[in-house]
C-alpha cells in the first residue's frame, strides 16, 4: 500500500493533520488525567485515529455523527474545537457542554456532533432516530454511527441495524474494531465471523479495511458513503484496528504482553502515513510542522482550559427540565 | 363537549396534535393496525404510515430512535404497548433521554412522549399489570403524567406532546373504556397541576389513575360525613405540592391512595413533604393504601389482594377522622 504513487498528496496531509491534531490532544489528555487535572475518566483512542480521519473527510459540516465513549478523535474529525473539547474534559464553563458533560458527554451538534456516549452501544439507536428524522423532513444529509467491537454483542446493534434496513435510512455504521471489548479480548467472548458478518445477514452491505491505513479508510468511505447519499440504505464498515492504551487512561491494560503492543507500534496510523508521505515527495520537515502546530494547538488547549473558570453554581440546576426544574425534591 | 371513551380521548389528542404540528409522529409496534388497544386505529389512513410508523418489537431502540430523532427537531410518540416492556429500553429512556438536554449543556430538547400503559387489567399477571410511575418520577429530567379521566386524556396527552422535554405518560389499561364528557376544543390541560374533583373539610385524599375509582366510590359509601377532599394528582412529577399541601393545611389529615407498590412509592414521596412542612398542622398519621410488595397474581382472587377496595378506604377514612 505504501507503495503506491497515486496518492492525493494533499488529501494525504489533510489526514495526517487530523490524525496529529487528535494524537496531541490525547496525549495531553492523559497527562492531564494523570496529573489530576482531568478528573473524570477518559478512554483515549491513541492507535485509532486513521478511522476517525478516514471516515470524516467524507462527511460535511451538516452531516451528523453519534460515537462512543472513545469519541474524541471523532469529535475533533467532525470539526468540534479542541479548545471547548479540553475545557470540557477539564470541567470548565467554556466547555463544549459548559463543564456537565466532561469526556464521556462532548456534543458539538453545531458542528453535527450529537453525542458521545457512556453506554456501549447506546449512540446506533440514536443514529437511526437521527436518520429516520433526516428521511422525515425530506433532508438530503446523513448520519455516520460510530462504535467499537464490543459493541456488537448489545441488543442495540442488531435492533439498530434491523431498524436502519427495513426503513432504508440514510447511515453509515462505522465499527471501529481495536480488539478489545474494555479490558477483555473481543473475540474471547464473541461468537461466529465477525461484525461484517452480523452486518450482513441483516442485508446491510458491509466492508472491511484495515483501520490503521487511513487511504484504506478513506476510498471505503467514500465509496459507502455515495452509496447512502445516493438513497442506497443503510453500509457498514469494519475498520480493523488496534488500542494501543488501556481502556481508561488508569487502566495499564496488563492483560496483554508488552511485546504486542511494542510490535503494533510498527503499525500506528500516523507512521504509516508519514512514510506514505515521504515516499510522494513530502519532506520530513513539513510533516514535523504540522506536527508542532498540532502540539501548539493542544498546548494553548490546556493552557485555556486551566485558566477558565468553573461553572457558576446555578449552571447545575440548569437544562434538567422546563416542568419541576431546579427543586431539590 | 362530547361524550368519549378514555381511549378515544387518547386518540384525538394525538390526531389534534398532529394536525397542528407536522413535526408530531407516533412510532410503536402494531400502530398501523391500531395498537394494541385500538387506541392509534385509524390514524394511519389519516396521516400515512410515514407518521404512524409500525416498528420492529425493539423496544430499546424504539425509544433511542426517538431520542436521536427528537434531537433532531421532531416531536416523537413513543408506545411502548405495556409499561412492563417499557422496561427494555430503560437505558433509552433514562440514560438517554432524560439526560441529553442536561450532560450536552443544554445544545439539544428531547421532546418526546413515551406512552407507557399501567395497571391491573384482567388477569394480566406480573409482566403486564405493573404501575411504575413512581420509578420515573426519581428520575431527573422526566415529566411524569397518570391521567384518570377522559378530559384528562385529552387535555393532557397535548400539553405533554406540546412539552419540550421527555415525558412519560401513562394511560391505565383499565379505563380505555371508561367514558365521560370531552372539550375538544379547550385548551390543553398545563402539566404538574393537580385536579380538586370535590371539596372537604375533614381529610384530604390524593390519588391519581385507576385508584380514583375506588376512591370514587369510597366517597359515595362515606356520604356527607366525614367529609373528604378528593385530589386527583394528574402529574406525579411535577406535583402540584401547593394544591396538596394547602388542602391539608385545612383538612389536618392525609391519606394516599394508589395502585402501585406501597414500599418507594410515589404516596411516601407526598406523605414525606407533607410531614416535613405541615407536622404542627397534622390532626392524624399520614396514611397510604397500595399495593402490597408482591409480584401481581394472575387468579381474580389473588389479583383482587393487590387492589385497594372502596370498603378499605372508607374503613381507613373511619378510623382517620374518629
Amino acid at each position: 500500500m505504501a507503495t503506491r504513487a497515486n496518492v492525493d498528496v494533499e488529501r494525504l496531509l489533510a489526514h495526517y493533520r487530523t490524525m496529529a491534531r487528535i494524537r496531541a490532544f490525547e496525549e495531553a489528555a492523559e497527562a492531564a488525567h494523570k496529573a489530576g487535572q482531568v478528573t473524570g475518566a477518559v478512554h483515549l483512542s491513541i492507535g485509532q485515529e486513521a478511522v476517525a480521519a478516514g471516515v470524516s473527510i467524507n462527511l460535511a459540516r451538516d452531516d451528523l455523527i453519534t460515537t462512543t465513549h472513545r469519541g474524541h478523535g471523532h469529535t475533533i474529525a467532525k470539526g468540534a474545537s479542541t479548545a471547548a473539547m479540553m475545557a470540557e474534559l477539564f470541567g470548565r464553563a467554556t466547555g463544549t457542554c459548559h463543564g456537565k458533560g466532561g469526556s464521556l458527554h462532548i456534543a458539538d451538534f453545531t458542528v453535527g456532533m450529537l453525542g458521545a456516549n457512556g453506554v456501549v452501544a447506546a449512540g446506533l439507536t440514536i443514529a437511526v432516530g437521527a436518520a429516520h428524522a433526516l428521511k422525515l423532513k425530506g433532508m438530503q444529509r446523513v448520519v455516520a454511527c460510530f462504535f467499537g467491537d464490543g459493541a456488537v454483542n448489545r441488543g442495540p446493534f442488531l435492533e439498530s441495524l434491523n431498524w436502519a434496513k427495513v426503513f432504508e435510512l440514510p447511515v453509515l455504521f462505522v465499527c471501529e474494531d481495536n480488539g478489545f471489548a474494555a479490558m477483555t479480548r473481543t473475540r474471547a467472548v464473541s461468537a461466529g465471523p465477525g461484525p461484517a458478518a452480523r452486518a450482513e445477514s441483516l442485508g446491510v452491505a458491509a466492508r472491511t479495511v484495515d483501520g490503521n491505513d487511513v487511504t484504506a479508510v478513506d476510498e471505503a468511505a467514500a465509496e459507502l458513503l455515495a452509496r447512502v447519499r445516493a438513497g442506497g440504505g443503510p453500509q457498514f464498515l469494519l475498520a480493523r484496528t488496534y488500542r494501543l492504551k488501556g481502556h481508561t487512561a488508569s487502566d495499564p491494560a496488563l492483560y496483554r504482553a508488552a511485546s504486542e503492543v511494542e510490535a503494533k507500534r510498527a503499525d500506528d496510523p500516523l507512521t504509516r502515513c508519514a512514510e506514505l508521505l515521504r515516499l510522494n515527495g513530502v519532506a520530513e520537515g513539513r510533516l514535523a510542522a504540522l506536527r508542532e502546530e498540532a502540539g501548539r494547538e493542544i498546548a494553548a488547549a490546556v493552557a485555556a482550559a486551566l485558566a477558565a473558570p468553573w461553572p457558576a453554581a446555578e449552571l447545575a440546576w440548569s437544562d434538567v427540565q422546563d416542568a419541576g426544574a431546579g427543586r431539590w425534591s | 363537549m362530547e361524550l368519549m371513551s378514555y381511549l378515544e380521548a387518547g386518540k384525538a389528542a394525538l390526531a389534534a396534535e398532529m394536525r397542528a404540528d407536522a413535526a408530531v409522529w407516533a412510532l410503536g409496534e402494531d400502530l398501523g393496525r391500531g395498537g394494541v388497544f385500538g387506541q392509534y386505529k385509524g390514524l394511519v389512513e389519516e396521516f400515512g404510515a410515514a407518521r404512524i410508523v409500525d416498528t420492529p418489537i425493539s423496544e430499546a431502540t424504539i425509544m433511542g430512535a426517538a431520542v436521536g430523532a427528537a434531537l433532531m427537531g421532531t416531536r416523537p410518540v413513543v408506545e411502548m404497548r405495556f409499561a412492563d416492556f417499557a422496561l427494555c429500553a430503560v437505558d433509552e429512556l433514562v440514560n438517554q433521554a432524560a439526560k441529553a438536554r442536561y450532560m450536552f449543556g443544554g445544545q439539544g430538547r428531547v421532546p418526546l412522549v413515551v406512552r407507557q400503559p399501567i395497571g391491573m387489567w384482567r388477569s394480566s399477571a406480573a409482566q403486564h399489570s405493573q404501575s411504575l410511575e413512581g420509578w420515573y418520577a426519581h428520575i431527573p429530567g422526566l415529566v411524569v403524567v397518570c391521567p384518570g379521566t377522559p378530559a384528562d386524556n385529552y387535555g393532557l396527552l397535548r400539553s405533554a406532546i406540546r412539552c419540550d422535554d421527555p415525558v412519560v405518560y401513562m394511560e391505565h389499561k383499565d379505563m380505555w373504556g371508561v367514558t365521560g364528557e370531552v372539550e375538544l376544543a379547550g385548551a390543553p390541560i398545563p402539566l404538574g397541576k393537580a385536579r380538586r374533583v370535590r371539596a372537604g373539610a375533614d381529610l384530604t385524599l390524593v390519588s391519581w389513575s385507576g385508584a380514583l375509582r375506588a376512591v370514587a366510590a369510597a366517597v359515595e359509601l362515606l356520604g356527607e360525613r366525614p367529609s373528604v377532599e378528593v385530589i386527583d394528582l394528574r402529574t406525579i412529577y411535577p406535583w402540584d405540592e401547593e394544591m396538596v399541601l394547602s388542602s391539608v393545611r385545612r383538612t389536618g389529615r392525609l391519606l394516599i391512595v394508589h395502585e402501585a407498590v406501597e414500599t418507594g412509592g410515589f404516596g411516601a414521596e407526598i406523605a414525606a413533604v407533607a410531614a416535613e412542612e405541615l407536622f404542627g398542622v397534622l390532626k392524624a398519621p399520614i396514611r397510604r393504601l397500595a399495593a402490597p410488595r408482591i409480584p401481581i397474581p394472575y387468579a381474580p382472587p389473588l389479583e383482587e389482594i393487590c387492589k385497594i377496595s372502596p370498603a378499605r378506604i372508607v374503613e381507613t377514612v373511619r378510623a382517620m377522622v374518629l
